[in-house]
C-alpha cells in the first residue's frame, strides 16, 4: 500500500515544473525511436513465428473431417487479436523496453546525473519519465498492429507451406464473422499495458539506491512487476470488456 | 554569501546533522571539511536542496531557499552550478551538448551564442576541442573539468564542489583545486567545495568549516588551521605521515 501511495505520488510529480511544450515533443520523438522503433526487429521475429506455431498447432487439434479448415485461421486471428498480440508481446515489450527505462534511469540515479538535473531546477521525473511514458503509449499500440498482422502472416506462410490450410481458406478464415470490437480491445489492452510497463519501469528505476549491483536488481524487478501488472489488468479488462 | 541557520537533518532515527550554522561568503572558496561519514556531503545537498532539512535554514543572498515556495526554488536554483564526485555528464549526450545543456533547457538564448559560450568554458577550464567526445571517452580529471564548465554556463552565482579531487592524482587534484579557486575570483561567485583533502585545504581554503560527527566544531582559514586548538581538528589534520612531518617542521 505505502508503495502503491509512493508511486501514486510519483507520477504525480510529472505534472509539476514541467519544461516547455517542444522540449517535450524533442524528448518523445527521440523516445519513440528508442522504445518504438527498436523493437520492430524483436516484435516482428517473435509475433511471425508464434502466428506459424499457433497455425500449426490449431491444425494439429482440428483433427475432426467434420470441421472445415478456415477455422484453423479463425482460430489463430481469434487468438492473436485478443491475446497474443497485445499481451504475449507486453511480456516482451517489459523483457526488452521495460529494463531498459530501469536500467537507465537506475544508472542516472547513481551516477548523480538526476541530481544534477534537480540542482539546475528541472523537475527529473517530468524531463526523464514523461517522455518515456507518453512515447510508450504512441508506439506500442503501433508495435501490436505491427504484431497482429505479422503473426497472420506468419500462420499464413506456416499453413500453406506445411499443407494444413490453403492460403485462399487461410484468407476466407481471417475474415469470416470478423468482429471489429476484437481490435477495439486489443488496443486498449495495449495502451494500458504500454502505460504500465513504461510507468512501473520508471518508478522502478528512479528510486533505485546503491551500485551497479541494485541497478540490477531495479531492472529485474521492473520486468517482474511489470509483468504481474500486465497480468492483472489482462484478467481486469476482458472480465470488463469480453 | 549563503548562510545557514541553524541546520539538523536525520534519516530515520540516526541524526547526521546537528544545528549547524555556517556562512560561505561570495568570491572565496569556501570549504567543509572532515571524515568520511561525519555528514559533509549530507550538508552540502541541504544546501543545494536535494535534500530538505528537518530543521533550520538557508538563505542564499539573503533569499530564503529552504521550504521556499517552488517558483522561489527554483529561480534559486538556475543560479546555481554544482560539480559532483563522478563529474554527472550525461552519458548520452557528448560533451558540447553536456555544456550546453543548461542553456538548452533553461534559456532561449540563439544557438550560435549558446555554441559560443560553450566553447569560451571549455576553453576557460582548459578543454578546448573536445565538444565531440563522449564522456566515456574522456579520463576522470577532463570529466571534471568539463563538470565545472557545465557549472558556469549558465552564469551561476553559486558553484557547489562535492568532493572535486575524488579519484585523482596529487597533480591533476592541484590542477583542478586552483582552476575552481580561480574561476570563484575572476567571477566573484560564492564557491563551497566539500572535501577531506588537507592539500586542497592548504591550497584554496579562504574559508573553512570543519564537522565532526554532523557538529561544527571549528571555522576558519587555511592560515589558521594549524594553530586551532581543536583536538578533533588536529586529530583530522595530522592523520598522515606528510602532515606529521609539515607539524614537526613548524616546530
Amino acid at each position: 500500500m505505502r508503495s502503491f501511495g509512493r508511486f501514486t505520488l510519483f507520477l504525480s510529480s510529472m505534472f509539476v515544473r514541467r519544461e516547455s511544450f517542444m522540449t517535450y515533443v524533442r524528448l518523445v520523438i527521440e523516445e519513440s525511436i528508442k522504445i518504438g522503433f527498436n523493437s520492430i526487429l524483436l516484435v516482428g521475429i517473435v509475433s511471425t513465428f508464434i502466428g506459424a506455431v499457433t497455425t500449426l498447432q490449431t491444425a494439429y487439434n482440428l483433427v475432426s473431417p467434420f470441421i472445415p479448415s478456415y477455422v484453423i485461421s479463425l482460430v489463430v486471428r481469434d487468438m492473436t487479436l485478443l491475446e497474443l498480440a497485445p499481451t504475449v508481446m507486453a511480456i516482451v515489450y517489459a523483457g526488452k523496453v521495460g529494463s531498459n527505462i530501469a536500467g537507465e534511469l537506475g544508472t542516472m540515479r547513481i551516477t548523480e546525473q538526476i541530481d544534477a538535473l534537480e540542482v539546475m531546477g528541472i523537475n527529473a521525473a517530468s524531463y526523464l519519465v514523461l517522455p518515456k511514458i507518453i512515447a510508450s503509449l504512441i508506439t506500442y499500440p503501433m508495435l501490436v498492429v505491427v504484431s497482429a498482422f505479422l503473426s497472420l502472416v506468419g500462420g499464413y506462410l506456416a499453413g500453406s507451406l506445411a499443407g494444413v490450410i490453403t492460403p485462399t481458406e487461410f484468407v476466407y478464415g481471417i475474415r469470416y464473422e470478423f468482429i471489429p470490437f476484437n481490435i477495439t480491445f486489443a488496443l486498449t489492452k495495449a495502451y494500458v499495458f504500454a502505460f504500465l510497463v513504461a510507468a512501473i519501469s520508471a518508478y522502478k528505476g528512479f528510486y533505485t539506491k546503491g551500485g551497479a549491483l541494485e541497478v540490477g536488481v531495479a531492472s529485474t524487478s521492473a520486468v517482474t512487476n511489470s509483468c504481474i501488472a500486465i497480468l492483472c489488468a489482462d484478467f481486469l479488462l476482458t472480465k470488463l470488456m469480453l | 554569501m549563503i548562510e545557514v541557520n541553524r541546520l539538523s537533518k536525520s534519516f530515520d532515527d540516526k541524526n547526521i546533522l546537528n544545528d549547524i550554522s555556517a556562512q560561505f561568503y561570495q568570491g572565496k572558496t569556501n570549504l567543509i571539511i572532515g571524515s568520511s561519514g561525519t555528514g559533509k556531503s549530507v550538508f552540502l545537498k541541504n544546501i543545494v536542496g536535494l535534500i530538505e532539512p528537518d530543521e533550520g535554514e538557508v538563505l542564499f543572498d539573503g533569499r530564503k531557499f529552504t521550504r521556499a515556495d517552488e517558483n522561489v526554488k527554483a529561480d534559486i536554483r538556475r543560479e546555481i552550478g554544482m560539480l559532483f564526485q563522478g563529474g554527472a555528464l550525461f552519458d548520452s549526450k557528448n560533451v558540447e551538448q553536456n555544456i550546453m545543456f543548461p542553456l538548452d533547457v533553461l534559456t532561449d538564448m540563439p544557438k550560435g551564442e549558446k555554441l559560443d559560450r560553450v566553447n569560451h568554458c571549455l576553453e576557460r577550464v582548459g578543454m578546448a576541442g573536445i565538444n565531440t567526445k563522449m564522456p566515456s571517452e574522456i579520463s576522470g580529471g577532463m570529466k571534471k573539468r568539463v563538470g565545472i564548465a557545465r557549472a558556469i554556463v549558465n552564469d551561476s552565482k553559486y558553484l557547489f564542489c562535492d568532493e572535486p579531487n575524488s579519484g585523482l592524482d596529487p597533480q591533476t587534484s592541484i590542477r583542478i583545486d586552483n582552476l575552481i579557486h580561480d574561476i570563484t575570483e575572476e567571477l566573484n561567485i560564492t564557491t563551497i567545495v566539500v572535501t577531506h583533502d588537507m592539500n586542497s585545504v592548504m591550497e584554496i581554503g579562504d574559508s573553512i568549516v570543519f564537522l565532526y560527527k554532523g557538529k561544527k566544531l571549528w571555522e576558519g582559514n587555511n592560515d589558521s588551521i594549524f594553530d586551532s586548538d581543536c583536538e578533533e581538528l588536529q586529530d583530522f589534520i595530522f592523520a598522515n605521515k606528510l602532515m606529521r612531518a609539515v607539524k614537526k617542521n613548524r616546530g
